[in-house]
Formats: C-alpha cells, structure tokens, sequence
C-alpha cells in the first residue's frame, strides 16, 4: 500500500497513504476507507445490563431503542473524563460499547471495578476489527458488499448483517462529519474486506486513509479527541458537551460532581480558533491572552477543506466567546488568532 | 536522485557549496516522511547559525519539524518563494524548494557531511 506507519498505543498504524490532504478531500467530497482496528470494544451483556451501563454512562442509555448508537463518556466521581465512547443497543440485555484504543483497558476496568449489577464486562477488543467508509459516496460503496437494507439505517443506528461473506456490525456512525459506516467484523476477515471495500470503491474514487487524515477529519468537524479536548482534568462543560449529560436521568458516576460544577459555575471553557496571522498553532501551544489563568491549544492545524489554520483552545470563560482577538505561542512568537463558533465543517444535509 | 555534488546529514538535509556559500535544503527522503508541506519559516537574512542547530521550521499537514543547519555560518539569502508555496518542498526539494544560502564560516564542516552514497546507504539501513 505505500503506507507511513507509526507507533499509536502499541498498534503499528497507517499515519496516511497518498497523501493526508488528498485523503481528507477525498472522505469530504467523495469516499474514504480507514483501518481502525485499534478502537476498542466492551461488551456488557446480563439483566441488569442497562442499569450498568446508566450507571457508569452520562447519556440515557434508556432511550436507545434496539439497533441504536448513542454518543456518551464514562467519567470518575471528579466529573473528570475516563473516556467518550459509542453506546450500542444490541438487545434488552447487551449493550456493545466502542472506546478509545489507548483507554481500552482502563475503560473496561473502571467498568467492572463498577459493576454492582447482575451483569457481566467483557473485554472484546481482540474479538472485534474495524473498518470505517466514510463520505457522501460511503453507502454506495457499502451497499455493494451487502444485502443488509442499509437505506432503512438512520444516522446513530447500525444493523447487524453479512459484509461480503462476514458477519458484521453495520453501524452508520463515524468520526470525519461526514455520512458514512462503522463496519465491526472478526479480525480474520478485515484484511479481505478492506481489500473487497477498495475494490468496490474504485469507481468512486475511494481513498485509503491513514491517521492523518482522520485527525485533520475529526477537527474541522470539532469533534473531541481524548487526551486533546477531554481527559480526567476536564469535565463536560468545559469541553461544551452538555448535550451528551442528561443528570435528569438519575444518579450516576460524576453527576454529583458535575451538578456542583453547574451551580458554581465553569471558569474555562473550550472554543474554536482561526489563525490570523502567520503561523500553526499545535496541540499544546500557550495562548498569551487572558493573564495569570492561559489558555492551550487542544487541537490544531490546517483544515483541509476549509484552507484555514483553525483549532481548538481551552480559554478563560470570558475570553470563550466567538470573535475574541487572542495571541497564541508559536515557538516562543506571538501569533494573532481570533476565536470561532465550533463545528468548522458542517455537511450539507 | 541525490545530487553528486551536494553533501547530507543524517538528519535529512542537503547542503550545495559554491564559491564559499551553501545552499541548504531538505532531501526528498525528508519531504516524503514529512507529507503535504503546508508552512515553512525560512531563517532572516544576517542570522548566525550554527552547524547541527535548528534554523529553520518546516510543517507537514502532521506536524511541526525543525531543520538543522547542515554548515555554520552566516544568513545571505533566504528563499521567500517558499511563504507562498511551501509546496515546492514536496514538488522540487533539491532544487527550487532551497530553503537558504549560507555563507560558510568553518568551510572544513563539510568534510563531515556525508556523500551521496553514504547517504543512500544510510537511509538503505534506515
């Protein structure tokens, strides 16, 4: 394949193919293919499955209906991220869970280190490999491998089927802001089904993409990476994912940290950027305005699609607003950058 | 591909000497590694810099990467053509993607630069 790899988390990963500009172009205007085997998957089966899940989750699991996904986070009792993952229905009593590849473990020990309930955790990431098609072409591309009725799965819904021969979750989720589908098969298969995708893909122009571009995907469309956006020091609020916490829901790990946080108030809070002036602001870089309380820079660099420098940055509250002039470090120089609305990147529907 | 009468470090730049001054740039190893070069920071003109210290930045759509200069000496020239298109880079790097010239002041640093084949027989074992 002409791949890059690299070193992520003890997987040898593919950082991009032809190129990470051409790859991202090619998820936004047409289809793009990624490997991502390295996601991690828990599976909680058992009659108090739900309860668990409710339990360890911030969303309200209680709502999926069968065959639905549901974006959410486990956090400890600090309202800190343990991690963001993807709430699966697969039946009344089992809920498959996608997770971070680095938190893998983590995740699934902070769950069973949780689970008062009559249910079992399963660690599945050996049990599950992934492969994502991405794009406004994706389902054509899919529909080729399939006779699943991939017309009748909405956004956030998955179907369980045959792709190519392989059992396979079909889920219509992604991380790139674009239409497309989450393909989970037994690993002995992914090599074969990557292979078949890129040949069905060919005559829409299909990519295959690495790391790269599913990082500079991911951003423009201001979607958080754990260890970026969100990690144990950050709460929902500050990374605006109120959307995600539904404390009506009743008790669960975090909430009470998080309704303390929601009388007093966030101090930080994390927005979108656009540099002005000359420059790159990377992940980590200081942001010079605000005085003692600084900002950083979460995420950053060019968006492809855009033709912008834009990022992400946790700024003092009454700087988190979109039109404010900041200056960011750029190795030691000041660069002038003015903050955004978030998403960068929204689909057209 | 590698020039003859260029010479390289290990850490992927050339250096072409004419007349007391080298012409610096990175190998075409070094833009493939680095991808889709989308930003560059040439040195300022009079700069002194030293041989095996950081004179110039280079980003790829990843990341951020500092070019080491290859000879010490003084900033002559710099190649602004590159703020426009730091794609040249990717496209040229061996010729119009020259990142600056440098007046040499320890000439007899060149002498531990490798040679085209050292060089090729370094990224063979890489």
């Amino acid at each position: 394949m002409g791949a890059k790899m690299v070193d992520f988390g003890g997987w040898d990963m593919p950082v991009e193919y032809s190129g990470v500009i051409d790859e991202h172009r090619a998820v936004r205007e047409r289809v793009g293919l990624f490997d991502v085997s390295h996601m991690g998957e828990i599976e909680v089966h058992g009659p108090q499955a739900l309860d668990l899940v409710q339990h360890v989750t911030v969303n309200d699991a209680s709502k999926l209906k069968l065959g639905q996904a549901q974006y959410s986070a486990l956090l400890y009792e600090t309202g800190g991220f343990v991690d963001d993952i993807l709430v699966h229905k697969v039946a009344d009593d089992h809920y498959f869970l996608c997770v971070n590849a680095s938190n893998q473990d983590k995740d699934y020990e902070h769950i069973a280190a949780n689970n008062h309930f009559d249910a079992t955790v399963e660690n599945a990431g050996p049990k599950f490999a992934q492969l994502a098609v991405q794009g406004p072409l994706a389902t054509g591309v899919v529909k080729k491998l399939t006779d699943a009725d991939l017309a009748a799965v909405k956004r956030y819904h998955f179907i369980d089927g045959v792709v190519s021969g392989a059992t396979a979750r079909i889920a219509r989720t992604g991380y790139t802001g674009e239409d497309g589908w989450e393909i989970y098969v037994a690993p002995e298969h992914a090599e074969r089904l990557w292979n078949e995708i890129l040949a069905a893909g060919a005559d829409s122009g299909i990519l295959a993409c690495g790391l790269g571009a599913r990082n500079t995907l991911r951003m423009e469309s201001a979607m958080p990476l754990y260890g970026h956006e969100i990690d144990a020091t950050i709460t929902p609020w500050e990374a605006v994912l109120d959307w995600i916490v539904k404390l009506e829901k009743g008790n669960f790990l975090g909430r009470e940290a998080l309704v303390k946080q929601k009388q007093q108030g966030i101090t930080r809070k994390l927005i979108g950027f656009e540099v002005k002036g000359r420059g790159i602001a990377r992940d980590g870089y200081e942001i010079l305005t605000g005085g003692s309380e600084k900002g950083w820079v979460t995420s950053g660099g060019p968006a492809p699609a855009l033709n912008k420098n834009l990022g992400m940055c946790y700024l003092p509250l009454q700087l988190a607003e979109p039109g404010t002039a900041i200056e960011i470090s750029v190795r030691g120089r000041p660069v002038e950058a003015v903050t955004i609305p978030m998403p960068f990147y929204k689909r057209a529907r | 591909m590698y020039p003859e009468n260029f010479r390289y470090t290990k850490e992927h730049e050339w250096v072409h000497v004419e007349n007391g001054v080298g012409t610096i740039g990175i190998t075409d190893h070094a833009q493939h590694e680095l991808g889709d070069i989308v930003y560059v920071e040439v040195p300022k003109i009079g700069t002194h810099v030293e041989q095996g210290k950081s004179f110039a930045v280079v980003e790829s759509v990843k990341a951020a990467s500092e070019i080491y200069a290859p000879v010490s000496g003084e900033v002559v020239e710099a190649n602004d053509a590159l703020t426009a298109t730091p794609e040249l880079l990717n496209s040229d790097p061996h010729v119009a993607g020259w990142i600056a010239k440098i007046k040499l002041s320890v000439p007899e640093e060149i002498d531990r630069l490798l040679s085209p084949t050292d060089y090729q027989a370094y990224l063979g074992e890489g």
